[in-house]
């Protein structure tokens, strides 16, 4: 199986490489990236599912933003993420847009959080489009 | 890029290029290699071409990588011609430490240490994803935005003394509520009243060495092995949807062609935009400084219970780490009112000063510097010589140095532990993978810091401190 994710060296926080075929996929990659850093994703049921839309400037501000929603629903509906499903990216005049569905469970107690993400950061942000896509992430932890 | 040593603790990054101003490190041969090895540096002079910056782009001692401004960065800009930055106060907007001081010695404590550990730990709410014990709602934390520590106070947690001795009393008043947005608000309601978790600490400590006797009998330290508490955390969810927001909304409004680096969005101080942002960070701000009157006020409870005592649990003060604030400085001259950015930097007003509370306004306020976990810890003293050389500020703890992930790699949360309780340290965490990355290997010589500081002049050597009780979100 390709390789999802991976994690590079940061003094303060975590930076990771999502990948996917397609926008999409390595936007739903990064999700999964992110919510590593708290608790073990591949533990969680799809239980709930939580449909939501975000808007971006750009496709950085876009990825800042769909990210953000995993610690939002975390830390307001004690939502773990497991999977990040139907990814639509849409470009129009001056603004990106982006669909999806999180699945996973609001049980937080059931399971082991191990880490805390506090924001998705701009910083070393990178979006490369070449025969695969390639997103550069920093989160502060 | 060219870097020219002034003396031993002082090295220059001569105006260049796009570069408004110099900037100006405080660090030492040793630190300056750690330094070296991130993006500091590099950000410090990205720092020293933003608008309307005065004098300096300052870095402090324990100075290591951040988003846009380096942490342990202090800038100050113009009302008029300057910006406020999100990137330059941080996401986790005041985050502090309070420091309180107890007739108990260590033998005192000693063996009831671990009970209050215990107890502590069942009654300060912390890790991760853990909601506080109050049930708001949107409108009381609207007043706890508007009015920080007073509220906490006038719900019985903690007495109007510890208001006094807290910066900005406690509460700082341009917050604006209703600029925080509806899910800043969210992420607050269920947080208020807990530790956090990643860096953030409380420590049942013991003074291990006093450095200035007559300063540290001001703040309320009379001897070695006196027991002390240091609270270290911030506003949480809510400050960090502060910062988010507002990075947000400045790249709309502005764009962000020609930044460096993208966390270097910032807003006129004066526009709309700008206000916006600072009257929100002062709300968040507010949140943070109830947060930590709420925890000193259990830790209080605690002591009471498991001591027979809290009397003489007096706060020695409470400080801000990432802020923006105006506050007037000498810029060639002239007193002027800025915009000061402190990034992972402590305010160190000198004597004299009106913003330091009474008792403490012949001796310069104390600066609380938390080490790393398991470590010491410093108090130090504001001095005058301060302004001159960082605009009132110093150091705010040992800063990074090694990856979370590299320190996954080198330590054992249980070793650690271990470890610790050989030299008489309890410890207790709610993550045993948390311990590790905050392993204090992982970070910058905490001495060296304070030497530095204490050599350069901008903030002075009262006391050490060491931990005999760890607790760890």
């Amino acid at each position: 199986m390709e390789q999802k994710f991976i994690f590079l060296d940061h003094t303060a926080d975590a930076k990771f490489q999502a990948f996917g075929r397609t926008l999409e996929e390595a936007f739903a990659n990064a999700a999964l990236a992110t919510a590593s850093l708290m608790w073990d994703v591949d533990s969680i049921p799809k239980r709930v599912r939580y449909p939501f839309g975000v808007r971006g400037r750009d496709l950085e501000q876009l990825l800042v933003q769909f990210l953000q929603e995993i610690i939002y629903l975390f830390e307001t509906k004690m939502f773990l993420l497991g999977s990040a499903e139907k990814l639509k990216i849409r470009e129009s005049d001056h603004e990106y847009s982006l669909d999806a569905v999180f699945s996973g469970d609001d049980r937080r107690e059931r399971y082991n959080i191990f880490g805390e993400v506090k924001a998705i950061t701009y910083n070393e942000i990178k979006i490369e489009k070449n025969d695969r896509v390639t997103l550069q992430v920093v989160v502060d932890i | 890029m060219e870097l020219r040593k002034i003396n031993d603790f002082v090295w220059e990054i001569p105006k260049q290029g796009e570069m408004k101003v110099p900037a100006l490190i405080y660090t030492s041969a040793r630190l300056l290699e750690g330094v070296k090895r991130d993006l500091t540096l590099q950000q410090a002079r990205n720092v020293a071409c933003l608008p309307g910056i005065q004098r300096m782009s300052y870095v402090m001692p324990d100075a290591h990588q951040g988003y846009g401004f380096p942490i342990g960065g202090v800038a100050a800009f113009d009302l008029e011609s300057g910006i406020i930055s999100p990137g330059g106060v941080g996401y986790d907007i005041n985050c502090g430490v309070r420091l309180l001081r107890t007739d108990f010695m260590e033998n005192d404590i000693s063996a009831k240490r671990k009970e209050l550990l215990a107890e502590i730990f069942k009654e300060v709410p912390a890790g991760v994803g853990k909601g506080g014990i109050t049930r708001l709602s949107r409108s009381v934390l609207k007043d706890i935005l508007t009015r920080g520590a007073e509220w906490a106070i006038e719900q019985g947690f903690g007495t109007k003394e510890d208001l006094l001795m807290t910066e900005e009393n406690g509460r700082m008043k341009d917050a604006e509520p209703d600029f925080v947005s509806e899910r800043a608000l969210e992420r607050g309601l269920p947080q208020l009243g807990t530790l956090g978790a990643g860096n953030h600490f409380l420590e049942i400590q013991k003074v291990s060495e006093i450095h200035d006797k007559d300063i540290a009998r001001v703040f309320g330290i009379q001897t070695e092995g006196q027991v002390l508490v240091m609270i270290h955390c911030g506003s949480r969810g809510l400050g960090h949807q502060v910062a988010s927001d507002y990075i947000e909304s400045m790249e709309n409004k502005f764009g962000v062609k020609g930044l460096p680096d993208r966390e270097l969005i910032n807003a006129p101080v004066r526009s709309p935009l700008g206000q916006q942002y600072y009257k929100s960070m002062c709300a968040a701000v507010n949140y943070a400084f109830a947060n930590r009157q709420m925890i000193a006020h259990w830790v209080r409870d605690v002591f009471a219970k498991v001591m027979g005592s809290s009397k003489g649990m007096r706060q020695v003060y409470d400080v801000c780490h990432n802020v923006a604030k105006i506050e007037k400085h000498e810029v060639e001259g002239q007193t002027r009112e800025l915009c000061i950015h402190r990034k992972g930097a402590t305010r160190s007003f000198g004597p004299g000063r009106v913003e330091v509370p009474e008792a403490y306004r012949s001796s310069g306020q104390p600066v609380i510097i938390p080490g790393s976990m398991g470590t010491a810890s410093y108090l130090l003293v504001g001095t005058a010589e301060a302004e001159g050389l960082s605009f009132s500020s110093t150091a705010h703890g040992a800063g990074r140095l090694m990856s979370r992930h590299e320190a996954l790699r080198r330590f054992r949360g249980e070793q650690i532990r271990d470890d610790l309780r050989k030299m008489g340290i309890e410890l207790q965490s709610t993550s045993w993978k948390g311990v590790a990355e905050e392993a204090s290997g992982a970070y910058k010589d905490v001495d060296e810091v304070v030497r530095v500081s204490h050599e350069v002049g901008i903030g002075r050597l009262v006391a050490k401190v060491v931990p005999v009780g760890v607790m760890k979100g």
